[in-house]
């Protein structure tokens, strides 16, 4: 490969890695979050992503929603299912020890994938066009309307999320709560209502998501959150769990690192090369990428 | 008198070992009064559309003997178990149909890469297997190239579609350097991909590149940028559809615009719904059978599916069908509930007339049939062209 055309497909390979990572980076978002606010890997996060394209779907064909009002329905359906699932499952544990949560979300994760096999049954739906993607070629490299959509949509939503935390008062309260949740408690924060918050935003992410990739992929189907879900939580380990802007780096790097496998080894080493880049960091960085080093009190 | 009872007792313990093992070579299976016919079939899971096709057709087949008085005198029953598109729960569903519902024959699974996990469940229990579709030559020959006793199957096997496949690429669409992008994770495809490879290079043809996936991997655009690059004439993706739409899809998004082609995977009516109806055209797969061939047999079939269901039977409802019609004949021809007798009966098949064509097993356990070349038109399925054996 001489190296005009190795130039070329290495922006290429960028380009599809960059749209592939703004999903992961969304969904580890909200990974990050929680784990910031309660210490808890969330593991069915991966499966609100799932319910918020069903969310999509159940507004784009049986609502006859356009895109945008089915995104936010979306997005609001699944924070509605988000606050549920964290006053039912995880907030009667909340004194628990770490391990009992974990196992409870891992419950929570089989529920809703079962659960939505029941309802929806197992078959893969199509997802319906709410618009066409136009084919954009420029200098030989391609990209599609949807791709720039969805890295659109993901840039927006970053942005906003880092507004509400930086710049607001919930957000100050979530991040009191985050650094130490009695002494917030103590200040009069209702921690209840800022944990009920963060499961609303992070949950409401993970569906913005779910409707993008269904839009792009136009195929949905109950366990499709499994292994996004799984990436996702790589990315939020490698950028730092508990920390925002590294959930968003590592998002991205995710993608392209998965993107160049496929394009420059072969696809078959692709998802090797994602749990390789978790084990690694885990074993020369755990504390991620963004992550300090702190010694944990004893 | 001590003496008599213990020879007693030892003979009455050795009549009941004699019953137990007979019970246990299947020879008493259903004495009752109707003969139950398992269904293996994928019920849910990334193939499901196969296994509902595929269960309308038996049941048309079934329902037609039965309204004739059945077989041997007894009413045919069906029961389904669920393989859930998997290898693992294929052979879970084998042994629950042998083992709680005392089925005589199963019919399926679909797929060669649960038909080559769940034969091993029937073999041992000695009842006869039929795979409508699974075209992997290990389904029924084993690692050593000796035939697997109790499998069968009703369709041609992987070589002859690849191979078929090849040979259109070559004489209709022109192609010299092929690209080639398989399903890893399925025997069906890699089959597929070797023989085509073989048969295409040995004509003269260039394979310029050979990349593969997962099931249930969604994003394909890394792989078909490498593809793209290489500059092929078409590009061969024997796989499921439900990766095949968003390959397609995916393909045409990028400017990749040349021919594609695959094997029979590809035959379903959601592949149009996911590639999208523009995207797919320009795309031609191998099938062992197509509704518009007109032979008298296959368009009384082709009026009875479209009575009871409302739809045109595809490959899988017709192979199926097929396979139903082979085992209540190798029953007949049993003449006997007897497991075993009807396996034998099943191997002397020849030149047995079904919808998809001809029958004769071969000592494979293959049958010898001819294969049909369809093209994507605009979403419809369009018969391109026959090529025999």
């Amino acid at each position: 490969m001489d190296m005009g055309s190795f130039l070329h497909q290495f922006v290429q390979q960028l380009i599809n890695g960059v749209s592939l990572g703004s999903i992961y980076a969304l969904i580890a978002l909200g990974y990050t979050m929680i784990y910031g606010i309660i210490k808890l890997i969330n593991f069915a996060h991966g499966d609100i992503y799932m319910l918020g394209a069903y969310f999509g779907f159940v507004a784009t064909t049986m609502l006859g929603l356009s895109f945008l009002p089915a995104l936010v329905f979306a997005m609001a359906a699944a924070a509605v299912a988000g606050i549920v699932i964290e006053r039912v499952a995880y907030r009667p544990m909340r004194n628990a020890p770490r391990i009992a949560i974990l196992i409870t979300a891992i419950g929570v994760s089989f529920f809703l994938e079962y659960g939505m096999i029941l309802i929806a049954t197992p078959q893969p739906r199509t997802f319906p066009a709410v618009f066409d993607a136009t084919v954009y070629n420029v200098a030989g490299l391609v990209i599609n309307s949807q791709q720039i959509v969805i890295l659109g949509s993901a840039l927006v939503l970053m942005a906003a999320l880092t507004y509400i935390v930086n710049h607001t008062k919930a957000g100050k309260a979530m991040r009191a709560v985050s650094f130490d949740m009695d002494a917030a408690q103590l200040m009069g924060i209702n921690i209840d209502k800022v944990i009920s918050m963060t499961f609303a935003l992070g949950s409401s992410l993970a569906a913005a998501a779910g409707v993008l990739v269904s839009i792009y992929y136009n195929s949905i189907d109950p366990l499709m959150g499994m292994m996004p879900g799984m990436k996702a939580f790589v990315a939020a380990v490698l950028g730092g769990i508990g920390i925002i802007p590294g959930a968003m780096l590592g998002g991205i790097i995710m993608g392209v690192v998965e993107a160049m496998v496929s394009g420059f080894f072969s696809s078959t080493f692709r998802d090797a090369a994602a749990f390789g880049i978790l084990i690694l960091i885990l074993l020369y960085k755990p504390s991620g990428l963004l992550g300090k080093n702190i010694r944990e009190k004893v | 008198m001590k003496k008599m009872r213990k020879v007693l007792s030892v003979a009455c313990i050795g009549m009941l070992l004699a019953t137990a093992l007979t019970g246990c070579g299947g020879d008493k299976k259903g004495s009752g009064d109707t003969i139950k016919i398992g269904g293996n079939l994928e019920m849910t899971g990334g193939s499901a559309s196969y296994g509902k096709s595929a269960q309308n057709g038996i049941k048309l087949a079934i329902d037609a003997a039965n309204a004739k008085g059945g077989v041997l005198g007894k009413k045919i029953e069906f029961v389904v178990a669920d393989n859930k598109s998997e290898a693992a729960e294929a052979t879970n569903a084998m042994q629950k149909l042998i083992a709680q519902d005392k089925v005589i024959a199963v019919i399926g699974p679909n797929l060669s890469s649960a038909s080559i996990a769940a034969t091993s469940i029937n073999t041992s229990a000695k009842v006869l297997a039929i795979t409508p579709m699974g075209t992997n030559p290990n389904v029924t020959v084993d690692k050593d190239g000796k035939t697997k006793d109790f499998m069968f199957r009703a369709c041609f096997i992987d070589p002859f579609q690849g191979t078929v496949m090849a040979t259109f690429a070559k004489d209709k669409i022109n192609a010299k350097n092929v690209a080639i992008l398989v399903d890893n994770s399925s025997d069906y495809a890699k089959g597929l991909a070797q023989f085509f490879k073989e048969a295409f290079t040995k004509g003269g043809g260039k394979i310029v590149a050979e990349e593969s996936y997962l099931q249930k991997d969604t994003d394909f655009k890394a792989t078909l940028t490498k593809i793209k690059a290489s500059n092929p004439d078409m590009i061969y993706v024997p796989g499921y559809y439900q990766e095949v739409g968003m390959i397609v899809k995916q393909a045409r998004e990028m400017g990749l615009n040349v021919p594609m082609a695959g094997g029979d995977g590809w035959d379903s009516a959601k592949l149009p719904e996911i590639a999208g109806k523009a995207a797919l055209n320009n795309t031609y797969f191998s099938s062992l059978y197509s509704p518009d061939d007109d032979s008298q047999l296959n368009k009384d079939f082709v009026a009875a599916y479209q009575k009871a269901y409302n739809e045109k039977p595809d490959v899988f409802a017709a192979l199926a069908y097929d396979s139903a019609l082979l085992v209540i004949n190798a029953i007949k021809t049993a003449n006997a509930v007897d497991t075993v007798k009807i396996k034998d009966a099943m191997a002397k098949t020849a030149g047995f007339s079904g919808v998809s064509g001809n029958v004769t097993f071969n000592a494979q356990h293959n049958p010898v049939k001819s294969a049909v070349i369809i093209e994507y038109k605009d979403g419809a399925q369009v018969f391109k062209t026959k090529i025999n054996p």
